[in-house]
């Protein structure tokens, strides 16, 4: 069953329509209906607020790590854990082909449905997660691998385990290690980028966001608690945060957004798996005309030249 | 209760209200005991009953830390900008100028060369007083310049962090310090230069989980709050009490996460000794 937002129920309406018009055989109709859907989808997805992308980054039916995998890999087999403490299953990591080329996925994994996200953490990794993503980036650099790093958590899990198999040296070592990491790497936020355990696999020669993902410093309803001093004023700090892929593409802190479909990946897999795809495969193709020491150096003048401020 | 308490509290009534009494008396967090301001100051702001090490300001630490007079700041002209217009009940240019009348600086981080006992290093000090210590671009530029002046001059580079985490009022800009600072650190010891992360209370979140638990050696203080996630945030995720000393030094150094745990009276013989076995 499909979930429909606020601002999707006449998008709804319309693909109700459809559907009824097909199970009458009025081509006609859906014909027409097809192209209401197109005109409504254009009125609704051209004018989202800051809030309505939030959502949208959010919602439960849009294409988690794994179903890219599954629509992305022509061969795939998923490797296992840290080699230390166990395997959190909030991150998973694959190793396969996607046409000629070898690749090595690291995804953060949301679940659908109570068992599965009480499964995947919500998406939210343990340091073993981070370690397994470490050790999988390291394989991949020592056979000379791209990774493709696929971002959606609301962030590092915050516990007692988390804290007492220190969540905070596993992230900081993933900043560091995939800083210099000598291989072909790219980054892709698929939904929600929250904070440091987002950038934990976030660092790369190329940071994307597809269209309708997000990627922030701290999550709109913690910002809203903590600045405003008011949980009510999430959609006041989704704004003022800047965290949709237009507004940080605008401030220089991503390369690129990766345009899934119009009416959103959550409706469209197979076109969201498409962009993705064609967007990873060019990246690695014009990172690979540079030599390891061009791609290393260009990617630690990005990585320091972050930020702004005046002397 | 008993008559000694009742005693206390009525005691506590005669007290003037925070804004009229004069300051010469300071209270130890941990052991509640009031402390004359210039005992204090000679105990290095240890608390003489308890052995709490309360919080400092970056004057005590260098004077702490570096041979007298060896201190040379460097990059004290960085200021913060604003780059997204970032406005919650009070705007963020409003916040460093608040910082600013409060501190005299606009930067959470002092950053500069010294001698401790004649060995020559860069030293960076956070300054809690200063927006809560938190990592913005300032900060994050601040870091990576010292890194830089240490690979110059083959120096080791140390970093004392006092910080809620990063700067939410920068937003991404600030997250991408973490980034920022780590890949500066990872030239730093591809140079085989020795980086000395001293972990002081409180050290959270983006600050904890970048370049303060990147150390060859990391050492904290005596009881200093030192995590990734905020204790308030853990307690709602599970929904029970923390278990006692969670997060301190303590319990980092039970854990594993960090080399030692060291006393002011000893902090600096510590680290020059340090500099001294990593580069001879």
């Amino acid at each position: 069953m499909a979930t429909y937002l606020d601002f999707e129920q006449n998008i709804r309406q319309i693909q109700e329509e459809i559907i009824s018009a097909e199970v009458r055989y009025d081509h006609h109709a859906v014909e027409i209906l097809k192209q209401d859907l197109a005109k409504e989808v254009e009125k609704t997805y051209s004018n989202l607020s800051p809030y309505q992308e939030l959502q949208l980054a959010r919602h439960a039916d849009r294409p988690y790590a794994l179903d890219y995998i599954n629509l992305l890999l022509d061969k795939k087999y998923e490797i296992h854990g840290d080699r230390h403490f166990r395997d959190d299953l909030s991150i998973i990591c694959y190793l396969g082909t996607i046409g000629e080329e070898r690749v090595m996925v690291i995804g953060e994994q949301k679940g659908r449905g109570t068992k599965n996200k009480l499964k995947r953490n919500f998406g939210m990794p343990h340091p073993e997660g981070y370690r397994k993503a470490l050790r999988a980036a390291k394989m991949a650099e020592k056979f000379n691998i791209p990774v493709l790093m696929l971002i959606d958590t609301p962030g590092a899990y915050p516990g007692l385990g988390a804290e007492e198999r220190n969540q905070s040296e596993a992230i900081a070592r993933n900043l560091l290690e995939l800083s210099n990491l000598n291989t072909i790497t790219v980054s892709v936020v698929i939904g929600e980028g929250g904070s440091g355990g987002a950038l934990a696999i976030g660092v790369a020669d190329r940071l994307a966001m597809m269209r309708y993902s997000v990627f922030s410093v701290i999550s709109p309803e913690g910002c809203s608690a903590i600045l405003w001093n008011d949980p009510s004023k999430v959609e006041a700090a989704t704004k003022a945060l800047k965290i949709t892929s237009s507004d940080l593409k605008e401030l220089d802190l991503i390369d690129d957004v990766v345009d899934e479909p119009l009416i959103g990946a959550h409706r469209d897999k197979e076109g969201a798996a498409i962009a993705l795809k064609t967007y990873f495969m060019n990246s690695v193709n014009e990172l690979k005309t540079l030599s390891d020491a061009e791609r290393l150096e260009k990617r630690y003048n990005r990585l320091v030249g972050m930020g702004r401020f005046s002397e | 209760m008993s008559l000694f308490n009742l005693f206390g509290d009525s005691e506590k009534k005669k007290q003037p209200t925070k804004s009229e009494a004069p300051s010469h008396w300071v209270k130890c967090p941990s052991c509640q005991s009031l402390m004359y301001y210039k005992e204090i100051e000679k105990q290095n702001h240890v608390c003489p009953k308890c052995g709490f090490h309360l919080r400092i300001g970056v004057k005590e630490r260098l004077a702490l830390i570096a041979d007298e007079g060896s201190f040379v700041e460097f990059d004290a002209n960085l200021r913060p900008v604003d780059p997204i217009n970032f406005v919650d009940k009070k705007s963020y240019a409003a916040r460093v100028e608040e910082g600013y009348a409060k501190n005299g600086t606009y930067s959470s981080v002092v950053s500069g060369e010294c001698t401790i006992n004649s060995v020559p290093a860069q030293l960076v000090v956070f300054d809690f007083n200063f927006m809560g210590g938190s990592l913005g671009s300032v900060e994050g530029e601040k870091i990576v310049r010292a890194v830089n002046r240490a690979l110059e001059k083959r120096q080791g580079l140390i970093i004392v962090s006092a910080s809620g985490g990063a700067r939410m009022q920068e937003s991404t800009f600030s997250l991408m310090q973490m980034s920022k600072t780590s890949a500066a650190l990872a030239k730093l010891s591809d140079a085989k230069l020795p980086y000395i992360s001293l972990l002081t209370d409180p050290t959270m979140g983006g600050v904890s989980a970048s370049f303060a638990t990147l150390g060859d050696i990391i050492i904290a203080e005596p009881g200093a709050l030192v995590g990734f996630a905020g204790q308030r945030v853990i307690k709602q995720t599970i929904g029970s009490d923390l278990p006692e000393g969670f997060q301190r030094a303590e319990f980092l150094l039970e854990k594993g996460s960090i080399d030692m745990i060291v006393e002011r009276s000893e902090l600096k013989e510590t680290l020059s000794d340090m500099l001294k076995l990593l580069l001879p």
